[in-house]
């Protein structure tokens, strides 16, 4: 076994790995990606709210 | 002089933001505007003036580095500084990181805005600045990264936003194609030779450049694109199990695809080949991408109607998904045999450039820069100039592209051309001369587009004055400020 044949095993595990994330993908819960995606609106209220308290 | 506009955030650093905002939108006139100067002296050589500092060949670097370093990267650091801190829910990890960063970037600017024109040059294209620059980059961008995992690690939730992937991305694979691409050695303060030479040189010089297109100019702001497109839509991203095998496939297949501009080269011909099947592969990824973008609109297209700002989101995807069909169909080996050094080149360069990267800036810096003033998302000055922007922008992109199109399958059918006796049919400069018409169209096409830019020039200069513009059809939002207080003067 030489050096190049570490070379080709290392595209061979890059790309299980890679099915491996679509696999960890696909069968994750719905409702943990819907949160994640609504990671944007999450602090949507903190300016409001502050402004609030400090004015009050 | 105090800005009494100014929104001081009680908890994030929106200082460091709203300084490299400013400095996007300066160094978007400044880089855009030489790049029409450059494109007036294709058109009109006498232009090239007797100081060599102003020559072509001196100003070319000088307008790439502008618009992708300063304008982009300035850019990229103002929407990932306020996204991490917005999705990560804490202020940016370091106070003076975040400065240094700011800092330290614009000095390297100058310093290229000096060095270029004056001739000093590595001629690695989109690597030119010589080795004192060099260091003082990757001081820089060692920070940034610093700065930037120092925020995530200290977030809130337990999720990492996806936009801040792609964002961190395009710190750590540039930071390493810096460093690689710079591998130089000294022999005094402003020249310095490469330790590899010859095809190693060349492989690794396009590693860099391609790569500097996949993660900087697509990685950095499809983190752009995960954050303020939902944003602005007001709604999550179409599918955020796409967005996850979008970023793993992107980022897994990019790498491999730079020697695609070293087709028929000396570089060996299977490194050639694999580029290419790699490039068409990346086809997959970029589409998913765009149309995970674009299908976030589904269900309520007809904002597009009423917001030009999301119309500069939207159309800054459709440009992306032109781009990346275009460069797998170029890095097709009997493709680019015609259109290699051609014109058409530089339109898919700026197909990409002013349609995906400038347009999808401007989106993101109408939304960012009212928010840095105190009010609410995209409540810029005045919501017509930035309509009017959009279609100047939009008529520019395309006249440039299309002008480009032509141009390129004109030379690259011209100089394969040959008679029976197998002598060329067309001399170099009879194709230049056929150039001429397309190159007028290309410089029209680049002035609509700087007018576009110093169209948001004033209506930023105006948004940070505080001043509202009254319009007969003004924006579907309502005219409330952050503080909740109604704004005096809008329609």
């Amino acid at each position: 076994m030489d050096i190049n044949d570490l070379r080709a095993l290392s595209v061979v595990l890059m790309f299980i790995t890679f099915l491996g994330i679509i696999a960890w993908t696909v069968m994750g819960r719905r409702d943990r990606f819907n949160d994640a995606a609504n990671l944007p609106f999450a602090d949507d209220d903190t300016d409001q709210t502050r402004e609030k308290e400090k004015s009050s | 002089m105090a800005n009494p506009h100014i929104a001081k955030h009680p908890e994030y650093d929106y200082d460091t933001v709203r300084l490299f905002c400013i400095a996007t939108i300066i160094w978007g006139v400044v880089g855009m505007a030489v790049g029409v100067w450059i494109a007036a002296q294709m058109v009109w050589p006498v232009l090239n003036t007797p100081w060599e500092w102003f020559h072509f060949g001196r100003l070319r670097p000088l307008h790439t580095n502008a618009v992708i370093f300063a304008f982009g990267g300035s850019a990229l650091m103002a929407t990932s500084y306020y996204v991490v801190q917005r999705t990560c829910q804490v202020p940016l990890y370091s106070k003076f990181l975040s400065r240094f960063t700011f800092w330290g970037w614009q000095t390297v600017i100058v310093l290229a805005a000096i060095t270029l024109p004056l001739g000093l040059t590595t001629t690695h294209e989109y690597a030119e600045l010589e080795w004192p620059i060099d260091i003082l980059i990757a001081l820089v961008w060692v920070a940034y990264a610093a700065n930037y995992i120092g925020t995530i690690a200290k977030r809130k939730p337990n999720h990492i936003y996806v936009a801040n992937w792609f964002f961190l991305a395009f710190i750590l694979a540039v930071a390493i194609l810096h460093i690689f691409n710079s591998i130089q050695f000294p022999v005094h303060l402003w020249k310095s030779y490469y330790v590899p030479s010859g095809a190693i040189d060349a492989m690794i010089q396009w590693w860099y450049g391609h790569n500097a297109v996949g993660f900087y100019l697509t990685a950095g702001f499809l983190g752009m694109m995960y954050y303020f497109v939902p944003k602005q839509a007001d709604r999550p991203i179409y599918s955020y199990r796409l967005s996850i095998v979008h970023f793993w496939a992107l980022i897994a297949i990019y790498m491999w695809a730079g020697a695609h501009h070293l087709h028929f080269s000396a570089l060996p011909d299977w490194a050639q080949n694999l580029s290419m099947v790699f490039s068409l592969i990346l086809l997959f990824p970029s589409w998913g991408g765009m149309i995970n973008g674009i299908m976030t609109l589904s269900g309520a297209w007809d904002k597009l109607r009423t917001d030009p700002i999301l119309k500069f989101l939207i159309v800054s995807l459709s440009f992306y998904g032109l781009a990346t069909f275009e460069g797998p169909m170029l890095s097709i080996k009997t493709v680019n045999a015609m259109s290699h050094a051609t014109d058409w080149t530089v339109g898919h360069v700026h197909s990409g450039a002013l349609g995906w990267v400038a347009m999808i800036t401007f989106g993101a810096m109408y939304h960012l820069i009212p928010i840095m003033y105190g009010r609410k998302q995209g409540q810029m000055y005045s919501i017509a100039l930035i309509n009017l922007h959009f279609w100047l922008a939009t008529i520019g992109t395309v006249l440039y592209i299309a002008s480009m199109w032509v141009n390129g399958l004109m030379q690259g059918l011209m100089w394969r051309a040959v008679n029976e006796d197998g002598t060329l049919t067309y001399t170099f400069i009879e194709s230049l001369e056929a150039s001429m018409p397309g190159y007028i169209v290309r410089t029209i096409g680049g002035a609509l587009f700087l007018a576009g830019m110093l169209v948001m020039a004033w209506n930023v200069w105006c948004t940070t004055r505080g001043r509202w513009r009254e319009e007969e059809n003004p924006t579907t939002l309502d005219p409330v400020l952050d503080s909740g207080v109604v704004a005096p003067a809008r329609g």
